[in-house]
């Protein structure tokens, strides 16, 4: 089978390359591009460990072809530190609120969170959890993740973060 | 442990001319791909292996959703996302706004598109119910010609549809319901994300405390969505009065014919299609100009 050319924007840098046209786009993202952040869950488009953002939406990288989203721009959980190499305010939430056990599902977690916080600025919890209703994880319960994203929400806003009553 | 679909030959035509004839050329071999949020997955549990996929990614005249003369016409690449953000749907048919949200998750809804949601033909699918209850029709295409299919007379049995070999599906026609119309969409699933294990449409309108108009769409509640007429026709002239309401419960039960599955069994998924109607007259009882 003949292979196609792509080409697109990944975490800001212009890639090209021959793919199948059966290549899934994570398996592009991983094998090709050596970006193993975001990660193979579940394999049947429910669990979100996948997710990118493309084009302004939270995808799940393992329901496209590569060749779908030749042109498009992309971003990965690489390419959320900042320029200097400190955290982005979702990965620093992650990280301070204790979003994460196993780690399997925060990328795909942080890479949609980054998307509802473009869309929502100050998303309330019952928003955050219809939200992230795309993205399975089998660790937290989702206390912490919703906490994260909220304290990312408040460093992005610039106000201070203030746990809610238990 | 990689799901790999079977090797095929992608398409991107870049006019609705073109993509109808690389279907007509390409016929059993080839497929459409619209979001590929359903076919995808059968690709890669490799139920479905089409030799050529026909993109309509590229296709900007099958996007968008516009007023025609009190019909709304959605282009059928218009994401569900795109429906849920729609004012001009959330002012003149918002049932497909509130069904839109109840679809998958946020991801799905970003990439899965109308018109292949109703043009799959799978059973589980919200939109179709949908469809049938608005009254909607298919606006379809071929190499040959255009022509419109209602809704009601569209789907055939799982994964049958009127779609012809070589045909698209590129717009989907809604007529504007009454004004002052209550509507609802009431779907039991066991998770978000999960197809419903009973669902109803209902858009009613009333006059002088009776019922005007009523319409009862049901989903994944038989091999194809259904449309319960004669639920409908008991409650119309009534004041949806509790005994009224259950003559029409009992009428939409008996058409279906669910599959007994993981969702549960035939009979109870039966009566949750009820329990679903009854739920659905209440709240579009609420919302509607008495």
């Amino acid at each position: 089978m003949s292979k196609s050319q792509v080409s697109m924007t990944v975490n800001g840098r212009a890639v090209e390359a021959l793919v199948e046209p059966r290549t899934l786009l994570i398996h592009f993202l991983r094998e090709q591009l050596n970006l193993t952040g975001s990660h193979v869950g579940c394999d049947t488009s429910h669990c979100g460990a996948c997710t990118v953002d493309l084009d302004g939406k939270s995808v799940k990288s393992c329901t496209m072809f590569a060749v779908q989203v030749n042109g498009a721009d992309i971003r990965t959980i690489e390419g959320m530190a900042n320029a200097d190499g400190t955290l982005h305010a979702l990965q620093e939430g992650f990280r301070e609120m204790h979003g994460l056990q196993c780690g399997f599902c925060t990328p795909g977690m942080i890479m949609r969170a980054y998307r509802l916080l473009q869309e929502n600025k100050s998303p309330n919890e019952d928003e955050i959890r219809f939200g992230i209703a795309g993205n399975l994880c089998r660790c937290t319960g989702y206390q912490n993740i919703v906490k994260a994203i909220q304290y990312a929400a408040a460093k992005i806003n610039g106000v201070p973060f203030q746990e809610a009553a238990e | 442990m990689h799901m790999i679909p079977a090797a095929f030959t992608y398409h991107r035509p870049t006019s609705v001319q073109e993509a109808v004839s690389l279907l007509a050329r390409l016929g059993e071999e080839g497929r459409a791909l619209a979001g590929g949020h359903s076919l995808i997955p059968m690709m890669k549990l490799r139920l479905a292996a089409p030799q050529h996929l026909v993109d309509l990614a590229g296709l900007s005249e099958l996007r968008g959703i516009r007023d025609d003369g009190g019909d709304i016409v959605v282009g059928a690449m218009t994401t569900q996302h795109e429906l849920a953000a729609s004012d001009l749907l959330g002012a003149k048919i918002p049932l497909l706004r509130e069904a839109s949200l109840l679809i998958a998750d946020p991801q799905v809804r970003y990439v899965g598109t109308l018109g292949g949601n109703v043009a799959n033909g799978d059973p589980g699918n919200d939109m179709p119910a949908i469809m049938i209850c608005l009254d909607a029709s298919y606006e379809v295409m071929s190499e040959t010609g255009r022509r419109r299919i209602a809704a009601r007379a569209f789907y055939q049995g799982a994964y049958l549809t009127a779609l012809g070999t070589g045909e698209i599906l590129t717009g989907i026609r809604i007529p504007v319901p009454p004004a002052g119309h209550g509507q609802a969409y009431e779907k039991l699933k066991r998770k978000i994300g999960d197809y419903a294990t009973a669902a109803a449409a209902v858009i009613l309108s009333f006059s002088g405390g009776t019922v005007k108009s009523c319409s009862i769409g049901l989903t994944n509640v038989a091999d194809k969505p259904l449309w319960a007429e004669g639920a409908a026709d008991i409650l119309i002239g009534s004041a949806l009065d509790p005994a009224t309401v259950k003559r029409a419960v009992a009428a939409a039960e008996a058409i279906t014919s669910p599959a007994s599955d993981a969702r549960g069994p035939a009979h109870y998924r039966t009566k949750m299609a009820g329990v679903m109607l009854a739920r659905a007259l209440a709240r579009a009882k609420e919302r509607a100009r008495n």
